[in-house]
């Protein structure tokens, strides 16, 4: 029998960590969202998709650029030193995933910028005529668009990697440190994309396409699950201790409630149903495969700090 | 290069938390916040029991998690290999809190990450840290792990020790003495 | 718009704007104290020597202020006691001095006592009230009926006052409530007492046993500094505890002793010793009288009749019999400090001074060394006026040993008015609601009186039950008396101000001159301040206060302090001799030779209620002490794990802990350990304030001293035993 005593009661540190409130959260599942919808963006671009009228990618790069934005301010929020987030940019530091992050997040700018001019919004041209003309240039160069397309798939996937690395890579935190994370952050990242834009799509193929890779995502994500967890458990007394916060700890009930029932199962039993054409396309597997990535990444950031070495 | 340690005896620390206090005035430590505390571990069943008294404190280590995972090079090792954070490049972001298995680093509240800074201010001055200098046990003592010859390395060298978390592979430099020599 | 509005503004302005929070919940302590004025320099960084108040062993210090502020204190490299380095209170020390509940102006009572509703007042207001009452009751009950209760060397100056005025009742709790019983043993065995700081050579004792004593928990910084001295030099430590503490955790013989058998156990040792002949016989021989009768009285007392009593094993007590002995005269057994226990306190002490003796280790290196000091002056003041109807506190001798004033014979005198009423008290320094058992009848006696007044430099829950307060500035912002020290080394040192008192605090020495004047006293207060009187006594001594200030303290010549140096052997007792057998306590019918007497154990439910130390807090001084409250903010109630599962309570669980007479703590954390036994359970004392003056440690934790209504009166010398009540534990709401 242990009984260990720490005088220690730090801000923040003590008696577990809890540093990171929700705006970690709601960054990195933004950064996962746009990630996957970069992918899916990027896809249909290289596809010549964007030529259709009613391809989803018109609203894409915009929408991106929103949703990227708000979690960059949630990131920011979090900084206890505001004035000093410049920092990020006068340096790279090889070893630190997050100045990886902070550069990939800049360069993510403007390949969505670049895939907002191939299909301008009409508010846009509107608003600034001109755009078209650059637009309709660009348009015409089909190995651009493929190029612009790889590019968005490339940024899109290291953005989703990336937000998994975050974690991961931290060792001190045994419930995070898994490589399986990563994989894990970017398979829901897609499916929550996946989902979305499922949701948002105006095209039936663009509709039926994603509802099948959601469900092909979601089947993945709940084998990456059952790898991460299978992972921990092998590995070592301090992992085993960590995971145990999913098997039996506090974690567990919010983790396969909300996390693997409501944000995989049930949407996946839905749109199984839909696909065969049992029953219509709803919004409800879409909302949920949404609110399901948004609390796994509640439950990674809050459990891995709560796991620690003692 | 010198690498700057401690090593601390515990057969000797009773944790009065002595380190503690003079860390605190030493370096105006705000309240609420602690750059040092002591740690119990006590073993066994009533009345077999053993118990381990620890002053502990960033480990300034040699692999330092915290270092590589800082996205602004605020964190980083200074002289001795003594694990620094620059206030002015510090962005607050607490990727190094959450790196680091000893959950020696905090938030300062003036938005820069705080820890240990082993008294460097004292150390380029030839004093002790200054939890070194008040414990009235005399139980800890700072040198060149480096330097064969400094009093830290021979009692590394001839008492049985241990680190905290080696497991965690940061290469800490606070060594733990122990009963019994290392014959 | 004003200055709050503005800065709630800015602070609003500064959140939007998402300006990085640079003064949140967590402010610096140091920029949570006021604006203290002070004539030190604004640049730059400065020292001065001192003698530190935060316990009463007076350790050297040296304060350093850096640009106009107090930044640091520690030890006086040159001082025998601390050798440099300060327990952890001490290092906290500037924390007194920015203590944001410190008293600030002089108050006088509003309403009834106890309501602590204060009207602010000058000195000089509350100097005449307080002349005005103390000439009133001298005229009607004679100078007697004031009383002076006071703890440290800061109160010199009052119990000088009160000598001038004409009263022998001066007192302090140490004696009485802490360790009186062990003076009072000691002196029946040796004819001298064990002193504070206390005369044990641990640094150079070879076999160490602490009964009860939690070096290291309770800071007395030279004895924790030699306890780790002896530890590295491998001294052999034996450690008689219910609780697991820190001293036993490094002890190679640890014995979680059943509460109230110490004495079994002493004499179990004694028996072996005696019978084995394994005691110092050229020194018992030479030294002391008695052997025989101490054999013949213990011959009952083996391991065996003590295993069932202690929980001790026969064996292991036979074994650590013949240890001890194997290293005398290097075997010290610790007399400890608190033993206000069980009630036959003195007896223990004298089992503990006998041992001790068979040790041959009184008078001798690692075991008890011979005090030395410096002689000097005292100051020349006219002679005291003679009381005619003497102390009030122990009428006919009731307690024959009691050697110095018992603080609850003089409340017991305030109830009573026997022999003779009481009708004032002064109160320096010392919270006597925590300190003197049974809270009721202090409170009782406090109602008596016609005059209240304390001295204090926080808010305690004393101060609450005054008709005046006194705010005296911190031992950093004052002169106090010359410190001549009875150590291993001789010397002397100098507590002296490092900044100006803040607030309208004044120090002590100035209240006692001032009232001194409205008493009509003067003469007694002949100099013009306190420069002047420590100058006059240094002076006179062949020393200057220049000199002294200067350095913090002056040494004397090294003296020797062991027989084997060279100390003559002096006992002085009625005999001369070391007394094993005691004809002194015989004709007064009591035990020459202690003997063990059980004691009333916890019923069903109940547990024993112990107390004792935390290291970074002094009694329950120092919880307003932002350094100390941040280190230690309320304490625990340690419970056996077994007990604490059974009870379904887990550490960190809240409890009340109610007494035999049905007295219901605050609120207090639960420690579940394996550290301690299954029928009593620990907590720290000094926590569970209630003065409304503690703003932010008031209710923090819970008061032992408050569940101690039971208690029971050492009839040696009247100490009051306080490890008698027993607690049941229930969950707090």
């Amino acid at each position: 029998m242990l009984e260990i005593t720490n005088t220690r009661m730090n801000h923040l540190i003590d008696p577990s960590l809890h540093i990171w409130g929700w705006e970690i959260p709601v960054y990195l599942f933004a950064g996962g969202m746009v990630a996957g919808m970069m992918l899916i963006l990027g896809f249909f671009f290289f596809k010549g998709r964007e030529k259709e009228v009613d391809c989803v990618c018109t609203n894409l790069p915009l929408l991106s650029i929103i949703i990227l934005s708000l979690g960059m301010f949630a990131l920011f929020l979090d900084l206890e030193y505001k004035l000093h987030v410049f920092r990020f940019y006068t340096t790279f530091i090889i070893t630190s995933p997050m100045s990886w992050g902070s550069w990939i997040l800049i360069l993510v700018y403007p390949v969505l910028a670049v895939s907002l001019l191939l299909r301008l919004p009409k508010f846009v041209s509107k608003l600034i005529p001109k755009l078209e003309q650059y637009s309709n240039k660009l348009k015409s160069n089909r190995k651009l668009v493929k190029s612009v397309g790889i590019l968005n798939m490339v940024l899109g996937a290291s953005l989703g990697i990336y937000t998994g690395v975050l974690l991961s890579t931290f060792q001190a935190r045994p419930l995070w440190n898994s490589p399986i994370l990563a994989l894990l952050f970017l398979v829901s990242g897609l499916s929550v994309s996946a989902a979305f834009v499922h949701m948002i799509a105006k095209s039936v193929y663009e509709r039926e396409l994603l509802a099948k890779a959601d469900n092909a995502f979601l089947v993945t994500e709940l084998f990456v699950i059952f790898l991460f967890i299978i992972g921990m458990v092998t590995s070592t007394k301090i992992h085993q201790d960590a995971i145990a916060l999913f098997l039996g700890g506090q974690y567990t009930a919010v983790f396969w409630i909300f996390v693997v029932l409501m944000g995989i199962i049930i949407p996946l039993i839905i749109q199984s149903l839909a696909i065969s054409h049992k029953i219509k396309h709803t919004p409800l597997a879409p909302i949920f495969v949404i609110i399901g990535g948004l609390i796994l990444r509640f439950v990674i950031v809050s459990a891995g700090q709560y796991s620690s070495w003692y | 290069m010198a690498r700057y340690g401690m090593a601390i005896d515990t057969t000797k620390c009773v944790g009065c938390m002595d380190c503690v206090v003079a860390c605190k005035t030493e370096n105006n430590v705000p309240e609420g916040l602690n750059r040092d505390w002591i740690q119990t571990i006590v073993n066994g069943e009533f009345p077999n029991l053993t118990m381990e008294i620890r002053s502990e404190r960033c480990n300034h280590c040699t692999n330092a998690p915290c270092v590589n995972c800082c996205p602004t090079g605020a964190s980083h090792y200074d002289g001795g290999g003594i694990v620094l954070v620059h206030h002015d490049l510090c962005t607050g972001c607490k990727a190094c809190i959450a790196s680091c298995p000893y959950d020696a680093r905090f938030i300062n509240p003036e938005g820069y990450a705080d820890k240990c800074t082993f008294c460097v201010h004292r150390v380029e001055e030839g004093k002790d840290p200054a939890c070194i200098s008040v414990c009235p046990t005399y139980c800890m003592t700072f040198g060149d792990l480096d330097d064969p010859n400094s009093e830290i390395s021979k009692l590394v060298k001839s008492r049985n020790n241990h680190t905290v978390l080696p497991e965690a592979g940061t290469s800490p430099n606070i060594y733990y003495l122990i009963g019994g020599n290392n014959a | 718009m004003n200055s709050i509005s503005r800065r709630r503004f800015l602070k609003i302005g500064a959140a939007t704007a998402g300006v990085a929070a640079t003064a949140g919940a967590l402010s610096k302590f140091t920029q949570q104290a006021v604006k203290i004025s002070s004539s030190v320099p604004e640049k730059g960084v400065y020292t001065i020597p001192t003698y530190c108040d935060l316990c009463f062993w007076k350790c050297n210090a040296i304060a350093t202020v850096k640009d106009g502020k107090l930044w640091k204190i520690e030890g006086n490299p040159i001082d025998p006691m601390s050798k440099g380095r300060l327990c952890p209170r001490g290092t906290g020390g500037i924390g007194s001095y920015y203590d944001p509940d410190r008293l600030r102006k002089p108050l006088m009572r509003k309403n009834n006592r106890g309501q602590e509703e204060w009207v602010e007042v000058t000195w000089d207001e509350a100097f005449t009230f307080i002349a005005d009452k103390m000439n009133k009751i001298k005229s009607e009950y004679g100078p007697e009926a004031v009383a002076l209760f006071s703890h440290g060397i800061g109160g010199n100056f009052f119990k000088h006052l009160m000598k001038a005025y004409g009263t022998p009742n001066l007192a302090a709790p140490s004696f009485a409530q802490c360790r009186g019983p062990r003076d009072a043993g000691f002196r029946l065995t040796f004819g001298e007492d064990v002193g504070s700081p206390e005369r044990t050579d641990i640094e150079n004792s070879k076999f160490l046993v602490l009964i009860g004593s939690h070096l290291g928990e309770n800071m007395h910084n030279t004895q924790v500094q030699e306890f780790a001295t002896a530890i590295e030099r491998g001294t052999k430590l034996l450690v008689v505890d219910p609780r697991h503490s820190v001293a036993a955790s490094k002890a190679d013989w640890w014995f979680p002793i059943k509460p109230g058998t110490d004495i079994a156990l002493i004499l179990a040792w004694i028996n072996v010793i005696v019978n084995e002949e394994l005691y110092d016989k050229v020194y018992i021989d030479k030294y002391a009288i008695g052997l025989d009768k101490l054999k013949k009285t213990v011959s009952n007392n083996t391991p065996e009749w003590a295993y069932p009593i202690t929980g001790i094993k026969a064996e292991l007590i036979r074994e650590t019999a013949r240890e001890m002995a194997r290293y005398k005269p290097a075997t010290l057994i610790h007399p400890g400090r608190h033993v206000t226990w069980y009630g036959d306190d003195s007896q223990r002490s004298r089992a503990i001074a006998i041992l001790n003796a068979l040790m041959g280790s009184w008078g001798r290196k690692g075991g008890f060394f011979s005090p030395v000091s410096m002689d000097i002056a005292s100051y020349p003041y006219p002679e005291f006026p003679h009381s005619e109807k003497g102390k009030v506190d122990n009428p006919d001798k009731k307690y024959p040993f009691a050697h110095e004033t018992i603080t609850t014979g003089i409340r017991e005198a305030t109830i009573s008015g026997k022999p003779y009423p009481v009708k004032g008290w002064f109160v320096y320094a010392t919270n006597l609601i925590f300190t003197l058992p049974n809270e009721d009848e202090t409170i009782k006696a406090i109602q008596n009186l016609d005059l209240m007044v304390v001295v204090e430099t926080q808010p305690s829950e004393i101060t609450g039950w005054a008709d005046v307060v006194l705010p005296e500035a911190t031992y950093l912002e004052r002169y106090d008396d010359i410190n001549v020290e009875f150590f291993k080394e001789p010397f002397i040192s100098i507590r002296q101000p490092v900044l100006e008192p803040a607030f309208e605090t004044k120090p002590g020495w100035w209240m006692a001159k001032k009232l001194s004047e409205k008493l009509g006293l003067e003469k007694y207060f002949p100099w013009n301040n306190i420069e002047e009187y420590l100058d006059t006594r240094l002076k006179n001594s062949g020393y200057s206060l220049e000199q002294l200030k200067k350095a913090g303290l002056i040494k004397g010549d090294k003296q020797p302090i062991y027989f084997e140096e060279g100390v003559t052997p002096e006992f002085p007792t009625p005999s001369g001799k070391i007394e094993l057998y005691s004809e002194q306590l015989a004709a007064y019918g009591l035990d020459p030779v202690p003997r063990y007497r059980k004691h009333e154990e916890p019923p069903p439910g109940y547990y024993r209620l112990l107390f004792g130390r935390s290291p970074v807090h002094s009694f329950g001084r120092t919880q307003s002490n932002p350094i100390l409250f941040d280190m230690m903010k309320e304490n625990e109630v340690w419970i056996n794990k077994f007990i604490a599962d059974k009870l379904e309570l887990k550490s960190g669980d809240y409890v009340i802990l109610v007494n035999q007479d049905g007295v219901r703590s605050n609120k207090v954390k639960v420690k579940a350990t394996e550290r301690i036994r299954q029928d009593c359970v620990y907590i720290v004392h000094g926590f569970g304030h209630t003065s409304k003056g503690f703003v932010r440690s008031r209710g923090l934790g819970a008061s032992d001293n408050q569940l101690v209504t039971k208690y029971k009166i050492d009839p040696i010398m009247g100490g009051t035993a306080q490890h008698l009540n027993f607690v049941t534990i229930e969950r707090a709401a």
